[in-house]
């Protein structure tokens, strides 16, 4: 099919990239107009994506804009249906922080320089969604570096300084990488578009050295940003900043990044078949299992909430290396379906991070004593995303792990089960405690402050607006699963299956 | 006749222009800022033309008055010289509309209009003479304008740093001076072409090459003959600051280089080149670390100019690499003399918003008040680091290719850890801009200048768009044999 116009996607690049120039240069005092930016800019992005979305779906079109940046490279913007999956993703949660990030910083200073920063995020986070070749995902994935920079310091505080040259040193260590590898593979095989099963073939085994070489450097590079276990230190510091941007980028937006770019160069790069040929995926999968592992147990021994989400997200990002380094369809679908399963879950557990410290000051997980009476409808929330998290079934997070464990299966590699159950245990092992305490437990202290009490609501609406909303559609995921728009029907098209392939019983019980 | 009498002609008024400007200002420098306006934008369009001839019609040599080498005197404007005429004209568009915001209306602040002109004249003449003499003549005319415009914000610290670049040019200029008189006894002629054409390797060329090329070295600050550099760029006023970092030392450097590319093509054996091409990665590490340790902000971008100097010597390395492999270091220069002029300029609005207090500390309050000259200074750092979407990333980018497909991968190591360290530094300085607390305006600085140093910040941007064209046009340079 024929290309269509590939000016929707620049289209979608300049909702978020046009309201954030902008915004840098409003007064501090003009509220409505910035949140007309806002909002405008993240309600048009969803609506261009969903356009996509259904020219994709329904009538196979496929969308791609180029412009020439050197003599055989080029800057491409692609969508596909794996551009697409990252892209609702981003859109869809953008739209939601933008809400949320709003009554967050209600009377805060500087807004004006924290929305500019954070829609140049988005734009930089939908650029590596439709980068449609290496070097566009690079130059996407070091402008994601250069705007999310200033959100980590945003605060002021010396610790937050402290966390932003922790993130810049190893996010331009990275990228340096990455730049470096990426050169080297446009040496070797030209700027290539992706395609499925990669372009590289024809290289092995005469540049075989070279090939594993360079799928190290790779791995290496976006492996920052995904928090891959010897270059994951970032993350945790990182959770400095204010709620929204743990949130939107810390959870979803930077470590996605890293994870897509995986994805991309195994898949549409490399290619799977080349992969397992060259003996790579192996090793990569045991590094995906060490993190899965490492993260669990850190998540476990830390008491502050942000700081144990922060290592849950080391952990469970590692799902979507794990699924991809299986090797065959059902785990890449478990793998994938992952990127935007734990996407959902972890912003609703940031979300409701944010609340309980906005309104009530806690902190740390020992403080949620009783917090369920105070605020339940949050606890709620984080109650569904947290057994999510740990696989119980309706929630997403129970697909994720059931695909997985297909594809350890179907790739003869049924131990990966255990390796998941183990996780599993872990998840519960620092998700349930706090949310025991919280329904059934009394506070041991008086909480730091005390806001919003007497109100209707138990919290700032805007606040507590998306935090129910990102639970309901992490438990909508996992409930509709094999309706075709749901993440596991996009991701069974993007693999070209039917949803439910291999799990009959499990599908048509949780059919709408 | 016609193609060569239409390169004449842009070669011709690319001289003319700037020198009749120089002059008018010279003697009325009350109208100095208006003839400089005017002359700016005719030089650039000038410019323009130039390099559209040649981007047409190819490389083109022309002899003034009709006389060919050796007995007349021959002007070259190919694709490096057009490329060269083009980075000048449009750092000085910017430095000159920087400039009316910035020269004081009256008092003798006034002749850095008709100093700039000359400065730009005899730049132009540099990037087009074809023979070694005349170029020894440029060299001069350069020096003599830049030391007067270090000296012009007439301090202590200022007259003693200009002396010393005067001195330091002077010598560079004597070394090369000798080797042109050497070249001339072994040959008889000084015309690049012909020089190129019989070539050699004796004992004599390799003295001619080594003294041409130590002055060049001393004139370009390469490491570690730099150290007249920081204290005269950082004592300059900032639009003087911008035009010597940004231009004049690329003009030794495009000097060597074609030296090197022609009259000592012979000699460019790989250990010189390495040679060459090792001291600008100390100079890159040197400058680079010198820079992290800078307290103050005008000397920070002075050292990195150290630096980033250290990375147009790749060229040498990489003239092995095969036809173009320098073409990579000459796309840089565009790269980092933008980004320089932009630095210089912010930096002064900076210092003189702080009440010329530049020490980083407090320039941090003044930057954080500042949005427009602090978004120049963070896209104009990240364009010297090789971030996206920026001209240096582009330039980065070809300087990465070269050394991987001429197989020297450790040059490669070099380029991406220098990048790394040019990283630490720029962040280092944008850093403070986000610390908590109000912002200090302080004393007002025309919004005319803040508004150019953005824009400048933004052809940063702009001319990462411009990698192919950019690159065709350096291409159009004939390298070997005589004249093109």
């Amino acid at each position: 099919m024929e290309a269509q116009g590939g000016y929707m996607l620049v289209a979608i690049l300049l909702t978020s990239l046009a309201p954030g120039v902008t915004i840098f240069f409003l007064r501090e005092e003009q509220f409505a107009l910035r949140t007309f930016l806002n909002m405008a800019g993240a309600v048009f992005k969803v609506v261009l994506v969903v356009a996509l979305l259904v020219g994709v779906y329904r009538e196979g079109y496929t969308y791609r804009f180029s412009v020439t940046l050197l003599p055989g490279i080029d800057l491409v913007l692609a969508a596909d249906a794996l551009s697409l999956l990252f892209a609702s993703l981003s859109a869809t949660l953008w739209l939601v922080t933008t809400v949320y990030a709003i009554g967050y910083l209600e009377g805060s200073p500087r807004r004006s320089r924290f929305f500019g920063f954070f829609s140049l995020c988005v734009s930089a986070t939908v650029g590596i969604a439709f980068s449609g070749n290496l070097v566009t995902m690079l130059i996407f994935y070091e402008m994601l570096t250069l705007a999310t920079w200033p959100l980590v310091l945003h605060r002021g505080t010396p610790e937050s300084f402290r966390a932003g040259r922790i993130y810049l040193a190893y996010t331009l260590f990275g990228g340096s990488v990455l730049l470096a590898a990426v050169v080297w593979l446009t040496v070797l095989a030209g700027s290539r578009d992706f395609t499925a099963d990669g372009y590289l073939s024809a290289l092995y085994p005469e540049h075989g050295t070279a090939l594993t070489a360079l799928f190290v450097l790779l791995i290496a590079g976006f492996g920052v940003k995904a928090a891959l276990l010897p270059l994951h230190s970032w993350l945790p510091r990182a959770m400095v900043a204010p709620a929204p941007v743990s949130a939107l980028l810390h959870a979803v937006a930077v470590v996605k990044a890293g994870a897509f770019g995986i994805v991309r160069v195994v898949h549409d790069v490399y290619g799977i078949p080349l992969a397992v040929e060259m003996g790579v995926m192996r090793p990569l999968m045991w590094l995906a299992i060490a993190t899965i592992v490492y993260g669990s147990v850190r998540a476990l021994f830390s008491q502050d909430l942000k700081r144990r989400l922060a290592f849950s997200t080391v952990s469970q990002v590692s799902y979507i290396v794990l699924g991809v380094s299986l090797a065959g369809p059902l785990g890449a679908m478990g793998g994938l379906v992952h990127l935007v399963h734990q996407g959902v879950m972890k912003i609703t557990l940031f979300f409701c991070a944010g609340n309980f410290a906005e309104t009530l000051g806690i902190h740390r997980t020992g403080e949620m004593g009783g917090v369920g009476r105070r605020m339940p409808w949050t606890l709620a929330a984080f109650t569904l995303a947290g057994l999510g998290m740990i696989g119980v079934p309706p929630m997403a997070g129970f697909i994720t792990k059931w695909y997985l464990g297909l594809g350890a299966l179907e790739s003869g590699q049924g131990w990966v089960i255990a390796v998941l159950v183990i996780s599993s245990l872990l998840n519960a092992a620092y998700f349930l405690p706090p949310i025991l305490i919280g329904w059934f437990g009394c506070p041991a202290a008086p909480w730091d402050r005390e806001r919003f009490r007497g109100h209707r609501l138990e919290t700032h609406w805007m606040l507590l607006l998306p935090t129910l909303m990102v639970a309901l559609l992490a438990l909508g995921m996992g409930l509709l699963a094999s309706a075709p728009y749901s993440p596991l029907g996009w991701v069974s098209f993007i693999f070209g299956v039917a949803p439910g392939h291999g799990s009959e019983g499990f599908a048509g019980g949780a059919g709408p | 006749m016609e193609g060569m009498s239409d390169g004449l002609t842009w070669a011709a008024w690319l001289l003319i222009v700037p020198l009749a400007g120089a002059l008018l200002a010279g003697v009325w420098p009350r109208a100095g800022r208006w003839i400089a306006l005017a002359t700016s934008v005719l030089v650039a369009l000038l410019a323009l033309g130039a390099a559209a001839q040649v981007w047409t019609q190819g490389p083109q040599v022309v002899s003034l008055g009709g006389w060919v080498p050796p007995l007349g005197i021959g002007l070259r404007l190919d694709g490096l010289a057009a490329f060269m005429l083009l980075v000048a004209a449009l750092v000085g568009l910017f430095v000159g509309g920087y400039s009316l915001g910035y020269i004081p209306r009256d008092g003798h602040g006034e002749r850095f209009w008709a100093l700039w002109l000359w400065l730009w004249a005899a730049l132009n003449a540099l990037f087009l003479s074809g023979d070694v003499f005349n170029l020894y003549v440029t060299l001069e005319l350069v020096v003599l304008a830049s030391t007067a415009l270090v000296a012009l914000s007439g301090g202590a610290a200022a007259l003693l740093a200009a002396m010393r670049y005067l001195m330091v040019g002077l010598l560079g200029s004597m070394a090369y001076l000798m080797g042109v008189a050497l070249l001339y006894t072994q040959h008889g002629v000084l015309d690049l072409g012909l020089l190129a054409q019989r070539g050699g390797e004796g004992t004599a060329m390799m003295l001619a090459a080594t003294l041409m090329s130590v002055g060049l070295m001393a004139k370009a600050a390469l490491f570690p003959l730099h150290v007249w550099l920081p204290p005269a760029h950082g004592s300059a006023p900032a639009p003087a600051s911008a035009l010597l970092s940004a231009l004049v030392v690329k003009g030794a450097f495009y000097i060597l280089l074609r030296l090197w590319l022609t009259v000592f093509q012979d000699l460019a054996h790989p250990g010189v080149m390495q040679l060459l091409g090792g001291m600008g990665m100390l100079a890159v590490f040197w400058g680079g670390f010198m820079s992290l340790s800078a307290d103050r902000l005008k000397p920070l971008v002075a050292y990195s100019t150290v630096a980033q100097v250290g990375y147009l010597f790749l060229a040498f390395p990489f003239l092995l690499a095969g036809p173009g492999g320098w073409h990579a270091a000459v796309f840089l220069v565009a790269a980092h003399a933008t980004a320089k002029a932009c630095l210089f300029m912010a930096a002064g609005n900076l210092q003189e918003a702080n009440g010329g207090d530049d020490r980083l500390a407090s320039v941090a309050e003044v930057m954080r008040a500042r949005p427009l000259t602090s978004f120049a200074l963070g896209i104009a750092g990240a364009s010297l680091v090789g971030l996206p979407f920026t001209v240096g990333f582009v330039a980065k980018w070809i300087l990465l290719q070269t050394a991987i497909t001429s197989g020297a991968a450790f040059w490669a190591v070099g380029v991406v850890a220098g990048g790394l360290l040019t990283g630490a530094y720029v962040f280092r300085l944008l850093g403070p801009a986000f610390r908590p607390g109000p912002g200090r305006s302080g004393r007002p600085v025309p919004v005319l200048r803040e508004g150019v140093t953005l824009a400048l910040a933004l052809v940063c941007v702009l001319l990462g768009f411009a990698g192919s064209a950019g690159l065709r046009l350096i291409a159009a340079t004939p390298v070997a044999g005589p004249g093109g």
